[in-house]
């Protein structure tokens, strides 16, 4: 049985195509039939983007160590913003990679609809597939990069004998990439949404992403921000507690707070909630308007 | 019978489709709807409509793709979609393959469906042959561990075995075709929906997707089937569905919807046409059909005789002038073309009319409508046509098996030794 029946009538079909469904007709046990696909899916993201290249998976390192180094020199060498006493390549390192997963993800899916509508033309799968796709070939290249974030972790612990200790709060970090991973997802399947009939906002969120990374604290530490309202409004941006813990779980240094992260976790689960509302009661028309 | 139920049910459905630029007074439209629905009244935009016709460009932005349909579909069915362009097969096929929803309406199902809109749907050229089988296999709902157990039979049937670890970026558009059609073939679903997608390969692998999908059928699994070739129409389906500007025409035996499907279209478009070639020399006023009595008749049954008619207007004289006569099945082929010149009847033609007779005797069609061609030649060389001169229409002697469609029925006599 793939959904619930309705009435009598319907009883004992498999599939009853309906122009409306319930809201909560979020068809997750059909999701759950095609998980292999999600597999091939990301398999083929991460086997075709680096066919004829010459460094390959490498690639997944350069871009924020370029970035990183570029931080390290206009906002620690000449701005001189503080980096709470840790050492700046980690600091920004890690507010790189994390802030790239989320921003990444985010705008990658809002395109689900525009850029499949080809294959979503032609054949029926759960179109959900594709975003959560997206948002697992992500966290493929986050476990690399932060594999890398490590290595200068190493180096900075044992050969620059800076601070730094193994505590348990490191133990969180699949919590915060799950949370990473549900606010992009939500966020992406919002927009893609949005944007089958009306496409003014792509070009708001590729523009409203590179600024949010301004409200994040990417660049700065909480703890050096001493105006109360901007505090708020910093915090009212669920990646910021994300980044916060983070840094204080491996850097030792943040303003981490189970409220904070709390408040995170559940801004996620309500995006990702609405999110898969608004996604599945346009994926069954989108075809018709996209 | 168990295996006589239905495994497909369309009730009261109809789709609706908005025409022109999505951008302009969306919004506004979009707005307007939503207020109207807050008030619990109807949707303004539902109410403007008109019949789908693509010759005809209409005033309303709405059109209705498909109307009311309603039909059923038994297990083991194989059923032939036809009707013209824009009759609305394709959005049917979209909205029973889920692409698309229905606008109003309902669509049952039971059993699990494939559908092939397209083959090769999500073949990721940088990939290997065997990778993107497994992709493949996946979009269309096989499990991973489905498809590695009939990878080998998949590969063979595409015939792509040597060049199974190459991308497919350097496959001919042959072999991807290939490839494509045969991982949908191993999918073996108990409702296959299949959509033009023969017309691509070579007449070689038409054949072998036709045994293919035959295969299916005799195994108890239904199948919907769009195609504009009405040769494998005929050959695969046994049911048939008439559409035509979005509503259903007729659902009945495949032979008798085709016949519908034909005639309509021989009463819309197969007009008289004339052709002059070079000077006009000659012109046929009419081509009358008459029968053994004498009576103007167009109806006959198989076997009987006719004689044509052919009124000719001469504008100048012309020596030496001869007839062709070829009669034309709906389907276009060419089923019997008589020469006067090889029976040694020619005419020298002077200005003015005169009417030549031609009988046709004992002709043994199948039941079906016929068009007459008729060429006249003058020294060897064509001077004047005219294209679907006249209209044969052979009704069954009763002799014959119904529902056999051959292209000659003949007289047989036997005998016991």
């Amino acid at each position: 049985m793939e959904h619930r029946e309705k009435n009598d009538a319907d009883h004992g079909w498999d599939l009853v195509i309906e122009p409306k469904y319930g809201l909560l007709h979020l068809q997750l046990d059909d999701l759950w039939r095609y998980r292999d696909l999600i597999y091939l899916f990301v398999r083929r993201d991460f086997v075709a983007q680096f066919k004829q290249t010459i460094l390959g998976p490498a690639w997944f390192i350069i871009q924020p160590l370029l970035t990183t180094i570029m931080f390290v020199i206009v906002f620690k060498k000449i701005a001189n913003l503080s980096t709470d006493a840790i050492p700046p390549i980690l600091f920004y390192l890690s507010g790189n990679i994390l802030w790239q997963y989320f921003a990444v993800s985010v705008t990658n899916t809002s395109e689900t609809f525009q850029s499949n509508a080809n294959i979503f033309g032609k054949v029926y799968f759960p179109r959900l597939v594709v975003p959560i796709s997206i948002v697992i070939s992500q966290m493929l290249q986050l476990t690399i990069q932060f594999l890398f974030f490590l290595t200068f972790w190493f180096y900075y612990r044992f050969f620059q004998d800076v601070d730094l200790h193994v505590n348990v709060f490191m133990l969180l970090l699949p919590v915060l990439v799950v949370n990473m991973a549900m606010l992009g997802l939500g966020c992406g399947i919002i927009v893609s949404s949005l944007t089958t009939k009306y496409r003014d906002l792509r070009f708001l969120l590729r523009f409203g992403i590179q600024l949010m990374m301004y409200a994040t604290t990417v660049i700065f530490p909480l703890s050096s921000v001493t105006s109360d309202s901007v505090r708020i409004f910093l915090l009212a941006n669920p990646m910021t507690p994300i980044i916060e813990a983070f840094r204080f779980a491996f850097l030792g240094n943040g303003s981490f707070s189970w409220v904070y992260l709390a408040y995170s976790f559940g801004f996620g689960c309500v995006v990702l909630f609405v999110g898969m509302i608004v996604f599945t009661r346009v994926e069954k028309n989108f075809m018709d308007t996209v | 019978m168990a295996n006589k139920q239905t495994v497909i049910s369309v009730e009261n459905m109809s789709k609706q489709y908005r025409l022109g630029d999505v951008g302009t007074g969306t919004l506004a439209h979009d707005l307007n709807r939503w207020w109207f629905r807050v008030r619990g009244r109807d949707d303004p935009y539902r109410k403007v409509t008109e019949a789908n016709d693509l010759t005809e460009s209409g005033a309303a932005d709405y059109v209705w793709a498909l109307e009311n349909i309603n039909f059923q579909v038994q297990r083991g069915d194989v059923l032939g979609i036809i009707g013209r362009n824009g009759a609305g097969k394709s959005t049917l096929l979209k909205i029973l393959s889920r692409v698309t929803g229905p606008t109003i309406g309902k669509v049952k199902m039971k059993g699990r469906i494939g559908s092939l809109l397209e083959v090769g749907t999500g073949f990721h050229p940088e990939l290997t042959g065997r990778e993107n089988v497994y992709l493949n296999g996946a979009i269309l709902g096989m499990t991973r561990r489905e498809v590695a157990s009939k990878l080998d039979d998949i590969v063979g049937f595409s015939g792509c075995t040597r060049y199974v670890d190459t991308p497919v970026k350097r496959y001919s558009s042959g072999m991807m075709v290939r490839l494509g059609f045969a991982v949908a073939a191993y999918l073996e679903p108990e409702i296959l929906i299949v959509d033009e997608v023969l017309a691509v390969g070579d007449a070689e692998f038409q054949k072998k997707c036709i045994r293919k999908m035959k295969d299916v059928a005799k195994n108890g699994r239904t199948i919907l089937f769009v195609s504009h070739n009405m040769t494998s129409v005929r050959n695969l389906c046994t049911k048939g569905l008439l559409l035509r500007a979005g509503t259903v025409q007729l659902t009945a035996s495949v032979e008798e919807c085709l016949d519908r499907y034909l005639s309509d279209d021989a009463n819309h478009e197969r007009k008289r046409k004339e052709n002059y070639f070079g000077d006009r020399i000659c012109r046929l006023d009419s081509v009358l059909l008459q029968d053994e009595s004498g009576k103007d008749r167009s109806d006959y049954q198989t076997g009987e005789s006719t004689t044509l008619n052919l009124e000719i207007e001469a504008f100048e004289d012309s020596p030496n002038t001869a007839f062709h006569i070829g009669i034309y099945r709906e389907d276009e082929v060419l089923a019997a073309f008589v020469n006067s010149e090889r029976n040694h009847f020619s005419i020298d033609l002077e200005s003015g009319r005169r009417t030549v007779r031609c009988r046709l005797s004992n002709v043994s069609f199948s039941p079906g409508r016929y068009m007459i061609y008729v060429t006249i030649i003058s020294k060897g060389i064509a001077i004047y046509s005219l294209a679907n001169a006249a209209a044969l229409q052979i009704h069954s002697n009763g002799r014959y098996e119904e529902g056999r469609r051959p292209y000659l029925m003949l007289d047989d006599e036997w005998q016991d030794t």
